[in-house]
């Protein structure tokens, strides 16, 4: 069996695989926070709690409608945006002209209301959701057992993120919407309905968060508290790539999922910690992250 | 106030009221960097848990006395305010509250894996002791008195630092920093020694909480108590002398009766709490009682 | 002067006539203390407040005229919730007895409250051997199995079978640690090897990394040292990683009939495990089990809600006896001293240490094809008698010293 640095090849490919689904998933969230924090300023800590509830609509699709995960990929992110623009329509307005602190807050509320609500429904483990029978099983690539879902979702999460990503720097919607993050007043001058824009880019980020709970349904169980433990991380991650830039969540977000899937072969008491300790070096030298702008 | 908390141990469950004083502390401390430098720290719950785990271990592992065990937690909890402090005071608004959720978070893991914090065991069984080897802790009225002398040392400690000339400077940093630094004066020291008091005092209440309880545990260290805090001190009124003491007392005393009878829905209730608070009752009870006596409290 | 002292006449009479049968303030209240909403909560949650009201109601409702009471609360697996609601029962809501308590860490710690408020302890749900070693009290009476039966059950049994290199997949609190102890030691024993261990936290949604760290010790057997829910997840990361087409066994150290019942026959089958209870074991059981289920959605009863039952019908037995509820250790020990007989574990004994005595069953899942009717699930492999299914009294338990 040959070896790396004195681990197996086996074992560290495959951490490394589960790396690049953790990654996955951050990548996903921390780009729907990126955007939001570009545009509205916010810092949205509701974004785990609606990656939940992204998931949970998924459930209750299949419970109830039977309606079988590809469909649930389409409708749920579109039923969690809604969700979000009504959210931004009725209280983050509100809030536009002060502290940036108070919608951290805001949204923290609204996280607890979210997963208290999912909490009392269905208890803290949660309910099983399966892996669509077209991805189920695997293949045995020699070296390693490769579960076809989470190769799929590592390929999805991918092709999505790099479509957000040419929509909000290529497209004329995302010149807009970049333009308005620096200067609303003028893009409103020039007769575009900046305050609209916004709610839809907060639905757009929501939704994003939305996609990821989907695809995480079949991996991580739907339960209420998947989106908390999440949510610390991907703070973290957007932080290190910085508030405001798309590449950077991206790139930053699959690069730590490997980063940690790594230290789980080499130094797997440290696991946990790895990403933040990259953030506090990150914010020491660089405080605006390593893709960010000058604040 | 204190003839207050002095006469109701005669009429409500003092266990109770002691967790409420613990968290008083704990959200007046807290307070203090939100209300009067302008700082939201989102991990404050790792000063109140390392000082928990500390006085905790000093206490049940060295068998230390008791005063001497929480005098061990708040010069715990004091290093690390420095540490973090001098981390994430470089920051300022959403960045710093971000960095101190982010450090204290890493606290917790490192936390979970420690084998002297028993993990999600926690530290059980702390020996409560004798205060000064003449108070028997064990009496559960004793306790309160002690807890309450405990608490308005920390609060007399908070209003000195503030009616001072120390406090007059926190003022002005808050109000013009670029003013206060062409006067001369350093703020980011000023905001470090601030952090480090609030962090000592933070220790205090959880290291009382740790010899009420008897019993050191993650959820001290958990993002969510961070949280808790803050809703304590909104819901008061930060900036307010009182506001956090009123906030932490009506939060304690809500969780206590909901959660009998409602389990988990306490959680939603605490984010209503939170959502209607930033909207439209910012200033807090106290806060708005204040503007309505229009003297500040 | 005359009508004074005839009042207080009147006062000391009615005094004296509340003390004949001295139960505290005129009612008896068990308090249900369990996971009510989280990993464990099918096995006991709710099914065993039913247990505990089935227990009540065949006892007669009352114990001399004073009416017996349940109430419950969700310590939601977390030491310092589970601590402060049982000081809140025994200070404020005179709650006289707590049952189950699932989740070894919040059984010690309320255990504590327990000793020092001199009430009782009634353990049916945790599992760890330390309640009756180093951690014994003169106040709690640990019920329905320990960790240390599991090693002796299914550790000795899957060793002796062949599986001698073993990888811990373990829930990293004093549960999971006691049990990957107590197996450890099996294993050792009978001439097995320990290859390695991972600790995973307590309700993990993720159990794909563990798994892998286990496959790559190339251990033939993967012990799990978890429960409930956990152990679920395990078994299912397993099957979607191809562990077990890979040739390693899973050995699950604690499953309920709840568990298999979540994962399915398909799942679940080969799987050996040790329990003290068994629906379908004997006319008694099944007839019991069956009453329970009317009441409980038509699930059958586990282990640890059958133990339930057990534990407060012998509770008010000894209490009727004592004719007190006062003085929790008194109480413990009459219920040492009375001999237990139930339709759950039959005639059993109640040892010095708090160990509850009584025979063990190792059994096996069996194959879809071979279950006839629902929740026909096991088939059973060998009775550990009484005196060998459990550790026998051991010099770490203070109790004993003395």
């Amino acid at each position: 069996m040959t070896m790396i640095f004195g681990v197996p090849v086996q074992a560290l490919l495959s951490q490394v695989l589960i790396g690049l689904i953790n990654g996955a998933f951050y990548a996903l969230l921390s780009l729907g926070l990126a955007i939001i924090f570009g545009l509205l300023n916010i810092v949205n800590f509701a974004h785990g709690a609606l990656y939940t509830t992204g998931a949970f609509v998924a459930w209750y699709l299949l419970e109830y409608f039977h309606v079988p995960y590809w469909g649930a990929l389409v409708i749920s992110p579109l039923v969690v945006g809604l969700i979000g623009m009504a959210i931004e329509r009725s209280m983050l307005k509100r809030l536009s002209g002060l502290d940036p602190l108070y919608g951290l807050l805001l949204t923290f509320g609204l996280a607890l209301i979210i997963q208290g609500l999912f909490l009392n429904k269905f208890g803290s483990s949660g309910e099983p959701y399966e892996i669509p029978d077209a991805l189920k099983g695997g293949t045995n690539l020699g070296f390693m057992f490769l579960p076809n879902y989470r190769a799929w979702v590592v390929i999805f999460s991918v092709i999505v993120c790099l479509a957000t990503w040419y929509v909000t720097e290529k497209t004329r919607l995302g010149s807009y919407l970049r333009a308005a993050t620096e200067n609303p007043t003028l893009v409103q001058a020039f007769g575009i309905n900046v305050p609209r824009l916004i709610t839809v880019t907060y639905g757009l980020g929501v939704g994003l968060a939305a996609l990821a709970g989907v695809m995480a349904a079949p991996i991580y169980r739907v339960n209420p508290l998947m989106g908390s433990d999440m949510i610390i991380v991907v703070f973290a991650v957007v932080v290190i790539g910085g508030m405001g830039s798309i590449m950077g969540s991206i790139v930053t977000g699959f690069g730590l999922g490997v980063i940690e899937g790594l230290t789980k072969v080499f130094y797997p008491v440290a696991s946990n910690v790895v990403i933040f300790i990259i953030m506090a070096i990150v914010l020491l030298v660089k405080s605006q992250g390593l893709f960010g702008r000058a604040p | 106030m204190i003839v207050i908390l002095l006469l109701l141990p005669f009429v409500a469950y003092p266990v109770l009221l002691m967790k409420a004083l613990c968290f008083a502390l704990f959200a007046c401390a807290f307070n203090l960097l939100i209300g009067y430098v302008g700082l939201l720290s989102f991990g404050h719950a790792l000063f109140l848990g390392s000082a928990s785990y500390a006085a905790a271990h000093a206490a049940k592992v060295w068998g230390a006395p008791t005063e001497l065990a929480i005098l061990f937690g708040v010069a715990a909890s004091s290093v690390l305010g420095l540490v973090v402090g001098a981390l994430a005071i470089r920051r300022q608004g959403i960045y710093f509250a971000m960095i101190t959720l982010a450090l204290a978070q890493m606290a917790y893991f490192f936390y979970l894996q420690a084998p002297f914090t028993g993990g999600e065991d926690g530290i059980q069984a702390v020996p409560r002791g004798r205060m000064f080897g003449l108070l028997d802790l064990s009496e559960t009225r004793t306790l309160y008195f002690v807890v309450l002398a405990i608490f308005i040392l920390g609060f007399l400690l908070i209003y000195r630092t503030i009616h001072s000339p120390f406090g007059q400077v926190l003022k002005a940093v808050r109000e013009n920093e670029a003013r206060a630094i062409s006067l001369g004066y350093k703020p980011d020291h000023y905001k470090l020694i601030v952090f480090v008091i609030s962090a000592a005092l933070s220790g205090l209440a959880g290291a009382s909480k740790a010899i009420v309880f008897q019993l050191a545990s993650l959820t001290d260290v958990y993002w969510s108590t961070s949280g808790e805090v803050i809703l304590m001190t909104l819901l008061g009124g930060m900036g307010t002398i009182f506001g956090p003491v009123v906030g932490a007392f009506i939060i304690v005393i809500l969780e206590n009766y909901l959660a009998a009878r409602l389990g988990a829905w306490v959680q939603v209730v605490e984010g209503f709490i939170f959502v209607l608070c930033v909207l439209t009752f910012r200033r807090g009870i106290v806060g708005e009682l204040s503007r309505w006596l229009k003297r500040p409290l | 002067m005359i009508r004074r002292v005839s009042s207080l006449l009147i006062v000391f009479l009615c005094l004296s006539g509340i003390a004949r049968a001295d139960f505290t303030d005129g009612v008896i209240k068990i308090g249900v203390l369990n996971d009510q909403s989280g990993l464990y909560a099918d096995l006991s949650g709710q099914g065993s407040v039913v247990a505990a009201k089935m227990a009540i109601e065949d006892f007669g409702g009352k114990v001399d005229g004073t009416p017996v009471e349940v109430v419950f609360a969700d310590h939601q697996n977390k030491p310092d919730v589970g601590s402060n609601i049982a000081r809140q029962w025994l200070d404020v809501e005179k709650v006289d007895v707590i049952v189950d308590t699932p989740t070894s860490s919040v059984a010690l710690a309320v255990s504590d409250v327990v000793r020092q408020k001199n009430k009782v302890f009634l353990v049916s749900g945790a599992a760890t051997s330390d309640l009756t070693g180093k951690s014994c009290s003169p106040n709690t009476i640990h019920w329905t199995y320990d960790t240390w039966s599991l090693a002796n059950g299914t550790g000795k049994y899957t060793v002796k079978a062949g599986g001698d290199t073993w990888f811990f997949l373990t829930a990293d609190y004093a549960f999971g640690m006691a049990l990957e102890r107590d197996v450890t030691a099996v294993v050792k024993e009978n001439g097995g090897k320990v290859l390695g261990s991972v600790k995973h936290p307590l309700n993990a949604s993720d159990f794909s990394s563990f798994m892998l760290q286990a496959q790559a010790s190339k251990a033939k057997i993967i012990g799990l040292a978890n429960a409930g829910g956990d152990t679920i997840n395990s078994i299912k990361a397993a099957s979607e990683f191809g562990i077990v087409q890979g040739g390693q066994k899973l050995a699950g150290l604690l499953v309920f009939i709840n568990d298999v019942h979540a994962l399915g026959l398909k799942a679940a089958q080969g799987l050996t495990l040790t329990e003290s209870f068994y629906w379908d074991r004997d006319d008694k059981t099944r007839a019991w089990s069956k009453r329970f289920a009317d009441r409980h959605k038509g699930h059958m009863p586990s282990m640890v809600q059958a133990g339930v039952y057990s534990a407060v019908l012998h509770y008010l037995k000894a209490v009727q006896k004592l004719k007190s509820d006062g003085d929790g250790k008194a109480v413990v020990a009459k219920m040492k001293e009375i001999p237990t007989d139930d339709p759950i574990f039959g005639k059993g004994t109640v040892r010095a240490d708090g160990r509850k005595i009584h025979p063990m069953y190792l059994y096996e899942v069996k194959k879809p094809a071979e279950s006839k009717k629902p929740w026909d699930y096991y088939k059973l492999i060998h009775e550990i008698p009484a005196n060998e299914a459990f550790r026998p009294l051991s010099s770490d338990c203070p109790l004993i010293k003395s």
